[in-house]
């Protein structure tokens, strides 16, 4: 299926020397962005790492402080802690957003007029930003004000339940428009061999809807897991890490160890070890999915 | 994906089923018989979303003693708009600018940047491009969060902070490894071919970027702005800890200093929220095909 460029093409040309740069820009014109990404994306990393060793309160400059922060780190008894909260909450929003975002996107792939107005209602939660969504939780989930007249919010089981729904809430849409997409790419002839042979709508489903999206649920879940460690914002707007330190997910740890205590190479410490963390989870990503290789629209058919 | 998984029918049973069946039965297998478990699965959906959006809306036109232990399922008796009042006068259309700026730049940067860069990453076969593809392929998973306090470090010694400069830079270089990959995909459907004409024409790189990649990949482009344009829109933790006055205040850090300034004033909270939605609403009314095509190419569609 696929045509895809790949290097020896060029050659095909009659003349080689021209087939071969045609088109076939630079290196230096991804130096640029390369050093652009390296001074904001890069240089930070290696500088938190450099933080980590050094006693710094965010005034003046940072003094060397050998292991001091990393002994702390270890120590810590919120580390493992919020290093369960963390993987807890990204496995179970996963598990969550994934069956139901799958559900979604299937169904919506009908093209019944019915289904494309309630798509188009389904969306509207992602318009909003987390911080407004985050907001628009915390003020509903009031006890005096919102539909549960309960504390919602001050039971540990309550808050990650919030915080999981919260995420749910904001980016199911998106997922449920990648599978969209994804569902309908599916070749319909597929789905006629299988009525042929008598497959029912849930036969259908289970042995061609689901492993022909199997490429889909890779890119949904790996910008799932990324994305995951980004509700910062619903935590700090939710639930503050509470009750007690029970939601205090990695990144609020170090938000609250930098920019509470001002105890700036402690929270660098901890932003190396989420550094650490991400990559190697990232690194595993891809080795495991391909993720990088398989992104063109005529791949993944 | 493999076409192995196709089970195909053995001509004699195909002609046999196909006959009582029917052709057009089994052209469209979503346009069978009304399925009710997805019925069902929809209407609890559309709960879900619409409930909170109608109890948000609902609570923000009740004025703040009579939202106080009311039931808010129940539709205001008697509307106001001061709460809305309240919010325009906090300063609400200066975040709102703030962030179309914020936007603006950031897609503006993520395109020039990136572009180039992926064109690069496709069409070069050397060691530098392969790598420069990699660097981006790995920042997926760089947290923001992790670099948030070298960043601060060296955006005090820039003199940048409490700028929108400093939200503009980083914002812009986290939205740039999704974006290359977004543009990578859509580039490699170029064929070698179009390319070859084009040498042959004797284009040079530069012209084959604005004559042929460009216009090929629109896209990916499309998708790429309402991408970064929306990280610019959801970003928090970077205005929280890099601007600290009025002036540079974004959108989100408006909402999020709502809290401590309208206290329990929630009804005038769920307005601001309201009203942060309405412009991406109206743009998603305007532009919705557009919107949602665009996004669906996140999922690598």
């Amino acid at each position: 299926m696929s045509t895809a460029v790949t290097p020896g093409n060029g050659r095909r040309a009659g003349r080689p020397g021209k087939g071969v740069r045609a088109g076939r820009p630079h290196a230096s014109w991804a130096l640029p962005a390369v050093l652009f990404f390296t001074f904001f994306a890069v240089v930070p990393m290696a500088l938190a790492f450099y933080l980590s060793f050094t006693k710094w309160n965010g005034l003046g400059d940072p003094q060397p402080a050998g292991l001091a922060n990393w002994k702390k780190l270890l120590d810590d008894d919120r580390l493992t802690q919020s290093l369960t909260v963390t993987v807890l909450l990204t496995v179970v929003s996963w598990a969550f957003q994934t069956v139901v975002s799958l559900l979604l996107g299937v169904w919506a792939a009908g093209r019944q007029r019915n289904r494309a107005v309630l798509s188009a209602v389904f969306f509207v939660p992602f318009l909003l930003s987390s911080t407004a969504i985050s907001l628009l939780f915390y003020a509903l989930l009031d006890p005096n004000f919102g539909i549960i007249h309960r504390d919602t919010l001050g039971s540990t089981s309550g808050a990650f339940l919030a915080i999981v729904f919260v995420g749910g809430w904001q980016f199911i849409p998106f997922h449920t428009l990648i599978y969209q997409g994804g569902a309908r790419q599916i070749p319909e002839v597929l789905y006629q061999a299988a009525a042929i042979d008598g497959a029912g709508r849930y036969r259908q489903f289970f042995s061609i809807t689901l492993p022909q999206l199997r490429n889909t649920a890779t890119t949904s879940g790996v910008l799932m897991i990324v994305g995951s460690l980004t509700y910062f914002e619903t935590v700090l707007i939710l639930t503050q890490g509470g009750p007690g330190t029970d939601t205090a997910i990695l990144p609020y740890l170090m938000y609250e160890a930098g920019f509470k205590s001002y105890d700036f190479g402690y929270a660098s410490a901890i932003a190396s070890f989420l550094v650490v963390a991400a990559t190697a989870l990232s690194l595993l990503l891809v080795r495991l999915t391909g993720f990088g290789a398989m992104r063109s629209t005529r791949e993944g058919m | 994906m493999s076409h192995g998984t196709l089970h195909r029918p053995r001509p004699v049973r195909a002609a046999e089923r196909r006959t009582p069946a029917g052709p057009s039965r089994v052209r469209r297998h979503w346009t069978r018989r009304p399925n009710p478990l997805a019925g069902i699965g929809s209407a609890v959906w559309l709960a879900v979303v619409i409930v909170p959006i109608y109890t948000m809306i609902s609570i923000s036109l009740t004025s703040q003693d009579k939202a106080l232990g009311n039931n808010a399922l129940k539709p205001p008796t008697d509307p106001t708009l001061d709460n809305y009042n309240t919010v325009l006068h906090n300063g609400f259309p200066h975040f709102l600018l703030n962030t179309v700026i914020v936007a603006a730049a950031v897609v503006a940067i993520v395109l020039v940047l990136c572009l180039p860069l992926s064109y690069v990453a496709v069409r070069s076969r050397t060691f530098w491009s392969g790598s420069a593809f990699r660097l981006f392929l790995l920042g997926v998973a760089i947290p923001a969060q992790a670099v948030v306090v070298p960043l601060y470090l060296m955006i005090a010694k820039l003199n940048l902070y409490d700028s929108l400069v400093a939200v503009i830079l980083p914002t812009a270089a986290f939205a740039m490894p999704v974006s290359v990959l977004i543009l990578t995909g859509t580039l490699r459907d170029i064929s070698e071919e179009m390319y070859e004409a084009m040498a042959l024409d004797g284009a040079s790189s530069t012209r084959m970027l604005f004559q042929l990649v460009i216009p090929m990949t629109k896209g990916g482009i499309s998708t790429v702005v309402i991408y970064s344009a929306l990280q610019a829109w959801n970003n928090f933790l970077f205005p929280l800890i890099f601007t600290q006055s009025d002036g540079p205040r974004v959108l989100t850090l408006g909402l999020f200093n709502y809290v401590s300034q309208f206290g329990v004033n929630i009804p005038a909270l769920l307005a601001s929220v309201v009203l942060s939605g309405i412009p991406i609403f109206a743009v998603y009314l305007v532009a919705r095909r557009a919107l949602v095509g665009g996004l669906m190419g996140v999922g690598g569609k």
